[in-house]
């Protein structure tokens, strides 16, 4: 057997080996790209909050009109 | 926080945002720490590491199952302390960091029990037994499981973080049961390879892959960490100023 050949039967074990070493790699990929992207979904968030309240600082009624008949 | 024993530099950097900038400049480098590491670790372990003459070249299963169960109770305890600290002192940071240990501790914990799994199916035969410690190692998901869901069962993510800092300081008991179960009780699972203090039961060729993975999940860990960290304090001080100054800065870019 090759040498890439018999690195990759691991001895017979490669049934277990190898599953073995992607769950280990595929948590911790998980693992890291869970908050990133939270992270930006946060971030995205937090930019259109501050877009609406520069809006409504502004005194444009932009996205909430208020009806005159409503307010006190 | 009044405390005036705890150093000036701990209380400034507990500081949401001094926090947030220290974990940031870190984070990188503890992750590129992991990736180095864990390289080498693999290339040791999968390549220059003889077949064991008893496991074949099964046994290689341990550069991974070992670290990774090492960092299910090393985070475990970091989770605890830093419950306690949240609890008795109200530090935000505090809890910012058992809480967000809490989803990594759990992965590496589900990583010690698949690849057990995966290594105990042809060594013993069964992919699972009810022993001391596979059982005490299951409960331990549990405990992080349970941190995890009761943190997100409250609506007042700081009161869910009280909580959850209670349950993760009475889970601590189970952390010494896990450690200590193959000596306790007759258990299928082996003891002990590497010993602390005296001799270790394993070759030097073996050895060093394992402990630079060690090494290498604990850098992980804490870029894991930093970055969820980093995330969840712009969450927690949303409406403030210097967390506005960041959300402008990323999306003028």
């Amino acid at each position: 057997m090759s040498g890439v050949g018999s690195f990759f039967a691991m001895g017979g074990y490669a049934a277990y080996l190898w599953p073995a070493y992607a769950v280990f790699f595929a948590v911790l990929i998980a693992d890291t790209l869970a908050p990133r992207l939270r992270r930006r979904r946060l971030l995205r968030e937090l930019n259109a909050r501050m877009a609406r309240k520069r809006a409504r600082d502004s005194g444009g009624a932009v996205s909430t009109p208020r009806l005159p008949e409503q307010s006190p | 926080m009044s405390s005036n024993w705890i150093p000036l530099w701990l209380h400034k950097l507990s500081s949401p945002p001094t926090f947030y900038r220290f974990a940031g400049t870190l984070q990188p480098w503890a992750m590129t720490l992991a990736l180095l590491l864990g390289a080498i670790a693999l290339y040791g372990g999968l390549v220059l590491a003889p077949s064991d003459y008893q496991q074949g070249d099964a046994y290689r299963i341990i550069f991974i199952h070992v670290p990774s169960a090492w960092m299910s109770m090393f985070i475990y305890g970091v989770m605890g302390i830093a419950a306690f600290v949240a609890l008795v002192w109200r530090i935000k940071l505090a809890e910012v960091v058992a809480m967000e240990s809490a989803p990594i501790g759990a992965a590496f914990t589900f990583i010690t029990l698949v690849t057990g799994s995966l290594w105990g199916k042809p060594m013993w035969g069964t992919w699972w037994t009810w022993d001391a410690r596979l059982t005490s190692e299951l409960v331990l998901l549990f405990l992080y499981l349970g941190v995890i869901g009761l943190y997100h069962a409250f609506e007042d993510r700081r009161q869910g973080a009280r909580a959850a800092a209670f349950l993760a300081i009475i889970g601590i008991i189970n952390v010494p049961i896990v450690h200590f179960s193959v000596n306790w009780w007759n258990t299928l699972h082996q003891g002990s390879t590497i010993n602390l203090f005296g001799q270790s039961k394993m070759s030097s060729a073996m050895l060093w892959p394992l402990l630079t993975m060690m090494l290498a999940t604990k850098f992980y860990y804490i870029a894991s960490l930093f970055s969820r960290v980093r995330t969840d304090l712009l969450s927690l001080e949303g409406g403030k100023d210097w967390v506005r100054k960041i959300v402008e800065k990323e999306a003028g870019q």
